[in-house]
Formats: C-alpha cells, structure tokens, sequence
C-alpha cells in the first residue's frame, strides 16, 4: 500500500466533498468506515445468530417437551444447551447492543461517526469468522463443546472434544472484537461529543452505553486470560485448574465469573439506556431522577466486579466468604431499584401513550423487575443452596436477557427504525406480534420457576414424571415464542421495502434528542457540523429546559 | 492541503480490517487444527501469520502515510490516544488474570490441598503426603509433573534484566525529550539504546528459559508455579518483542524524518506501551522472583 504524494494530493481533493453517499456494490459492506452501515451489520449478524440460537433453542424445548428421550441424545442436547448460550450472549446480544451503539451513538451525541472507524469497521468483520468458528465445532469428530456456556474445568479441559480448541479461539476473537469495539465508543463518547454537550447532558443511553465500554474493557481480557489458561492446560501441561499440580477447578470459576459477572451488566446497562430514552417520549414528561439514573448505573457497574462469586455459593467457600458476597449482590438491588422507580415515577402523571416501542418498554420494566427480583431470591445464600442448578436460574436469567436485555432491543429497533430507513412498519402487526410474543414468552419462561422451586435441575435432557405438565406447558410457549420472531423478520423486512413513508425529522412527536433533529431517513453521514448548545439543551431528554 | 484540519476526520474505506480478520481465523484454526495432529494446520496457522503481518504493515502503512500527508487534525490524535490508553489498560487487565491465578494458587488453593482451614479431608483423602510450598516444588502428586531442582534465582538474571527495563524506560524518556526539542541525533542514540537493552533483555530471558528448562527441570509441566512462571514472563516477553519491533519501526520512521514536537502520535503510543511492559516487569520481578517465601 505504497501510496504517491500526489495520490494523497488527489485524494485530498476528494476528501473535500464530505457528503458523498455509500460506496456502490457489495464491497460497501465490507470497506465501510460508516457508523451507521457497521451498525446495521451488526444488527443483521445479531439477529441472524439470535435466529440459529433459537433453533437451537427449539431443540432443547422439543426435547423437553415430555419426559423420555424422544429426539436427540443427551450428548447432543448438551452441545444444544451449551451453544444456544454461547451463540445467544457472544452473537445476538452483545452485537445487536454494539450495533445499535455504534449507530445512535454519533447523532445522539452530536458527532459524525465513531471516532476510531475503520477498528470499527475490524470490530464488526472480526465476528463472522469468530461465530463460523464456533458453530464449525459442531460439525467436528467428537462433537461441539457440550459443557455448558459457562465452560467449567475440569469439563472443558480434561474431558472435552477436540474441537474446544476452536472454541477457544472463537472466544479469543469475539473478545478481542468486543474490546475494539469498546474502545472505540469510548473514545468517540470522550472526544467527538459535541462541545456544548456536558457529560451530565448525554441522553442516557450514551452514559450506559459509556460505562458498559468500561465494563468490557475491564472483563473481556479477563475471559482471555481464562481460556488461554484453558488452551495451555488442554495442550501445553499446565495445571491451572489441575490440583494434583496445585491448581484448582474453582479458580477457573472465579476468573470466569470475575469477567461473567460484569458481563450480565454488559448486556443489561444498554438495555436500561434503551428504556430511559423511549419512556420519556411516550410519558411525554423529563426522564425522572436522570442524575441518579447516571449514578446507579456507576454504581452497578462497580458493584458488579465485586460479586462474582455469588454464582459459586455451592463450591464449598468460607462462610465469610458466603457472607460477604451475599450482602455485595443484594446491595445491588439499591441502585437498580433507583432506575425501576425512576422509570414508573416517569410514567406517573403523564400523557401516556402506548406506541409499539412504549409497549415494549413498559413490558421491559415490569418482566425484567420479575428476573431482578428472583435475582435477589438467588442471592441469598441459604435460598440458594435450594435453587443452585434448577430451573429457577434459568428461569430467573431468561427474565433477564429474555424479557429484559432482548426486548429492549426489539423496542430500540421499533423505536428508531423509522428514522434508520425512513418508513413506518406496519403498526396492526407490530400489535399482533407484540402481544405474541409477550404472553408466549411469559408461557415460556414463568412455568420454569415452579420447575426450579421443585427441584428440576438444568441442563439435563430427561425429567421425573412431576415435571412432565409444566415443561409441556413451557415448550408450547417456547415454540409460539420462536415463531413470533419469524413474524418480527417480517415486519421489519416490510417496514424497510414497503412500509409508509414518514417525513417528519422528528418520528414520534414528543421525542426529544439530537437524533431527532437530523432529516428522516438520516443522512449517510450524521452531524458534519457541531450542533450549538442552545439546540442540545433544547433536545434533552431529562431537563425542563 | 491543510483544509481538513478544520472539520471532522472519517477515513475512507479499507479492505484491511477483512484481511485482517482473514489472518486471524487462519492463524487461530491453523493453531487449532494442528494442535489435533492435522498437517495441514501448521501450514494455515503460518500462512494465517503471514496475512497478519502484511495486514499490520498495509493498515499502519496506510495511516502513516495519510498521517504524513496532513489528513489528520488535533482531533483524530486525540482518538488514537484515548484508544491506545484503554488498549493498553486491556492488557493490563489480561496480565491480572494471570496475576490472580498465581495469588489464588499461593494464598488459596495449595494451602487448602494441604489440608488448611476445614480442608483436613482433602488433604488426607487426596494427597497426604503433601505439605504447602511457594514456589511449588514438590506437586500434590509429584509422578506426573516435572519436579524444579531448583528455581531461578531472583537476584541474578531476573535482577539484571529489572535494571535493563528500567534504563530502557529512561533512555526513551530521554529519547522523548531530544524529540520535543529537536535534538535529531540525541533522538535517534535514546531510540537505539532503548532497542539494544530491549534486545539484551529478551537475550538473558531465552537464556533463562534455557537454563529453566535444560538445568532446572522447571517447566511449564512443573505444576502451577511452573505454569504461571512461564506463562506470565512469556506473555511479558511476547509484549517486549513486540514493543522491541514497534520501537524500530518508529526508529526507522524518525530516521526517514517523520515526527514533529507537536505531531508524534505513534511515539508517544509505542512510549506508553513499552513503559507498560517495564511496570507488569516490576509485577513479575517482585511476585514471580523475589517476594516467593
């Protein structure tokens, strides 16, 4: 890439017209260096990955769907279990947030695009070849991983597959995406925010989106550290996790919930972002306690690297120990209750209305208050030696992600779809699959707290007979529930090529956010110039200005 | 030519990020493959390598050069610097995972296999005859580990190898200096001393590792202090290769002219990143060699 002065001086030139549109042909996708086109990869790869996790899904649930084994073996449903895991968290969440950051970020805050873009350009491209690696595993001699997402030693060392390797590096490639891609919102939130905008002015999906950077920065090496450690212990002899050489398998438990703790609020934080922007516009009033918003969401964030260990009540730590992890999670219900009131006290006495994204939100907070609080049951250590490895947790951590992190971004997308493509979707079944999806998803996953308090345990493709009624129960839920996603395909595919299209700058009247002052459908290239203060203070979302 | 300087920066399109993520999955699968007995994957994983390198000097190439041809403002060095910091804090976080695993070894898991605390039955049941040592020398089940006869010695080479980073650090500070204030040649002796200790350093470590190996017997096979003994001073020692080929190529850039007291971007980054390397070397000396008993 030997470049001439004069090509550079030619270049120059053509670096002059700042307002060229996308590059023609295919190649745009993979040269791009625009926020808003890496975005939309990201969300078509999330969703693609949330498609073949949830086939995996239907898997585990068809299996379930009575007691015996009737379709798969227990090896494979392992596999299922562990890469529905995998595939839902590393290839459907985490991107689809990614993906929408990297698209809002810049006009919310004023900017022209992300700061670092062609890393941004590396983050995305890096994940195709790092999920094809993860799934290939599948289709290896001995099988994918089958121990679980969460890869415990000696399972995931001693006596895993072959392919755990692949793995291994699949999760190297996925972190080091993740990173790039946090240090890249980072340095566009510190450096390409608009100078009239003050931190405590940046709409709050941009502070948790802020802070989650944090987080990332700080887990992810830490889950490299973990697998590398795996690698060299599956190959290279080390005894990490190996106690006849003075290792340990619960170390690997704490390094992996040192970064897997921080990361259930990676994929939570952005989601309370996504909430705090859409309740104001529909409660038609200022976000309610937008300063304490900001602290809690810190405060969650710090508190959440100093209780890793409350997933591990059961490995036989020092009751001090127990102790003290019990009392740092339940404290963590301070500052996330601070955000459930702010959101309900935002509501109070408003001019509400219930558009698709508004819907979405208010199922938000009451579904993902019900994971919160059997989250708190979770974490009190006697209760939890009940509740370890049952149902409960998965019932309680599908709340979370299910109801909580992926509705938010299905009500992120509703809400700035018509301003990415221009077009309104089809409101009639937007409805129809909003309340679908919501009591399917509710069948799905509530009948698995009985289960849990019964003492069905996770992870096991076989049951007692007492099981049998609930998880059929669950299972027809599961099944409508994975459709409803079809009929969500199809509403936004509509919305893209054929939906209303829609000319107000400001798409839904009473949002409030620079992002609204752009044109509709917004420009290839957002903020060229920076908007002045009076417009930023005039567009907040949280002050009576 | 200055024109930009002025508004926002976005850099055109590249195909390097595709071909570096094509690299990567060679690379790694290749790794992977070969680790299976596969002898074709020896092959991809250096093919893999070939692509990265090239994509390393394609991508920075391209950035130097727009760099030099005045593209970038005040603005897109404020960037880089805001994301090569949290890089670098990246790293520091992955070197803590090894730190962390070397402490809970020595504080946690090796007392309790000895039967501290109310672990007596662990120890009786599973290895009675161990005691708690730091370093560990003598494995829960010594027959299949290799036992150290003896462990590196923290005042000779290690100590030596501590005083090597340190004057490093200060040479390219010294370096630094000359570049605010234009001392070219002052400039290029800091930047070469700093390479030279950097080469000598990685020098006494092969030798180390040699001696480790070939008179020792400590190896990474030598139970948990073996294993974080070389994977933490082999980690370090990959970051000071690569700091070491960073500070040529800034070398090679300063000798072609590049840099200004005002504009010296990927100095200053390489700067961080070596310093960075001198303090986790000051982690290692204290908590691998030294402070063991």
């Amino acid at each position: 890439m030997a470049t001439t002065t004069t090509e550079i001086e030619a270049d120059i030139h053509a670096h002059d017209d700042h307002n060229h549109g996308p590059e023609p042909g295919l190649m745009r996708w993979v040269k791009t260096t625009n926020h808003k086109d890496i975005g939309y990869l990201y969300m078509w790869f999330a969703f693609s990955m949330l498609l073949i996790g949830g086939a995996m899904a239907m898997v585990i649930r068809l299996e379930l769907l009575m007691p015996g084994l009737q379709y798969v073996e227990p090896q494979f449903f392992n596999q299922m279990t562990t890469m529905h895991g995998l595939i839902m968290v590393f290839g459907a969440i985490m991107p689809a947030f990614v993906g929408l950051a990297n698209i809002m970020i810049p006009p919310m805050i004023g900017g022209p695009d992300m700061a670092l873009p062609r890393m941004n350009n590396w983050s995305f491209w890096i994940l195709p070849f790092a999920g094809a690696m993860l799934l290939s595993t599948m289709f290896m001699e001995g099988g994918g991983p089958a121990f679980g997402w969460t890869f415990y030693a000696p399972l995931s060392t001693t006596f895993a597959p072959d392919s755990t390797d692949f793995f291994i590096f699949a999760i190297h490639m996925l972190g080091f995406s993740s990173i790039m891609g946090a240090i890249n919102i980072i340095a566009t939130v510190m450096n390409l925010r608009a100078s009239g905008m003050k931190l405590m002015d940046m709409p709050l999906f941009v502070w948790t989106w802020f802070i989650t950077a944090f987080l990332l920065i700080a887990a992810m090496p830490v889950l490299a550290g973990a697998v590398t450690m795996m690698l060299t212990d599956r190959n290279f002899g080390t005894s990490f996790f190996d106690a006849a050489g003075g290792g340990d398998p619960v170390m690997f438990q704490h390094i992996f919930w040192f970064f897997g703790h921080p990361e259930v609020y990676i994929m939570i934080l952005p989601a309370f972002g996504i909430v705090s922007q859409i309740i104001p516009t529909f409660a038609r009033k200022p976000l309610f306690g937008y300063s304490s918003m900001v602290y809690a969401t810190a405060s969650i964030a710090i508190l959440s690297f100093v209780v890793w260990a409350h997933h591990m009540f059961l490995t036989g730590m020092p009751v001090a120990g127990q102790m003290y992890f019990m009392y740092a999670t339940i404290l963590i219900s301070v500052p996330t209750g601070v955000k459930v009131f702010n959101w309900v006290t935002t509501m109070w006495r408003g001019s509400m209305s219930f558009e698709i994204p508004m819907m979405w939100a208010v199922a938000f907070v009451i579904l993902f208050t019900i994971g919160g609080l059997s989250g708190l049951m979770l974490g009190i250590v006697p209760a939890d030696i009940q509740y370890h490895d049952t149902y409960f947790v998965v019932a309680h951590f599908h709340y979370v992600l299910v109801t909580g992190a992926l509705f938010s971004i299905i009500a992120g997308v509703f809400y700035w779809l018509p301003k990415w493509c221009g077009n309104m979707f089809n409101e009639k079944l937007a409805t129809i699959h909003f309340w679908w999806a919501v009591i399917s998803v509710n069948v799905l996953f509530f009948p698995m707290h009985f289960l849990g308090l019964a003492g069905m345990p996770r992870r096991i493709p076989d049951y007692s007979l007492q099981f049998a009624d609930f998880n059929w129960i669950a299972s027809i839920g599961g099944f409508a529930f994975g459709l409803s996603f079809i009929l969500l395909a199809y509403i936004v595919v509509d919305c893209i090529r054929n939906g209303k299209p829609v000319k107000e700058a400001r798409v839904w009247e009473s949002a409030k956010g620079l992002e609204w002052t752009l044109p509709t459908p917004a420009p290839y290239h957002t903020f060229t110039e920076e908007p002045p203060r009076e417009l930023i203070l005039k567009e907040s979302s949280h002050s009576a200005h | 030519m200055q024109q930009s300087k002025d508004q926002y920066y976005v850099p055109e399109g590249s195909y390097w990020p595709i071909v570096g993520s094509i690299g990567m999955a060679f690379l790694l699968g290749g790794f992977a493959s070969s680790l299976h007995g596969s002898g074709l994957g020896a092959g991809l994983a250096v093919l893999g390598l070939v692509i990265v390198v090239f994509m390393v000097f394609g991508w920075m190439g391209q950035v130097v050069s727009e760099s030099e041809g005045g593209y970038y403002n005040q603005q897109v060095g404020k960037s880089f610097r805001i994301g090569m910091g949290w890089f670098i804090f990246s790293e520091v976080m992955f070197f803590a995972a090894f730190f962390g695993a070397m402490f809970y070894a020595r504080e946690f898991s090796i007392p309790w296999l000895a039967g501290e605390g109310n672990n007596m039955w662990t120890a009786k049941l599973l290895w009675p005859e161990f005691s708690a040592n730091w370093p560990l020398v003598k494995m829960p089940n010594p027959e299949t580990f290799a036992v150290p006869s003896a462990l590196v010695h923290a005042w000779g080479i290690p100590a030596i190898n501590t005083m090597l980073l340190l004057c490093s650090g200060a040479t390219l500070t010294w370096a630094h200096w000359a570049l605010y204030n234009k001392k070219r040649d002052q400039l290029i002796y800091g930047m070469i001393a700093t390479i030279t200790l950097g080469v000598i350093f990685l020098g006494f470590q092969a030798y180390e590792y040699a001696h480790a190996y070939g008179d020792l017997n400590l190896k990474m096979t030598s139970g948990v202090y073996g294993s974080t003994f070389f994977l933490l001073t082999g980690f370090h020692g990959f970051h000071v290769t690569l700091g070491t080929v960073m500070l040529i190529c800034i070398l090679m850039r300063i000798i072609r002219g590049h840099f200004t007291p005002e504009n010296h971007f990927a100095f200053e980054a390489v700067a961080w990143y070596w310093h960075f390397v001198d303090v986790v070397w000051l982690g290692l000396f204290i908590y691998v060699y030294w402070f063991t008993g």
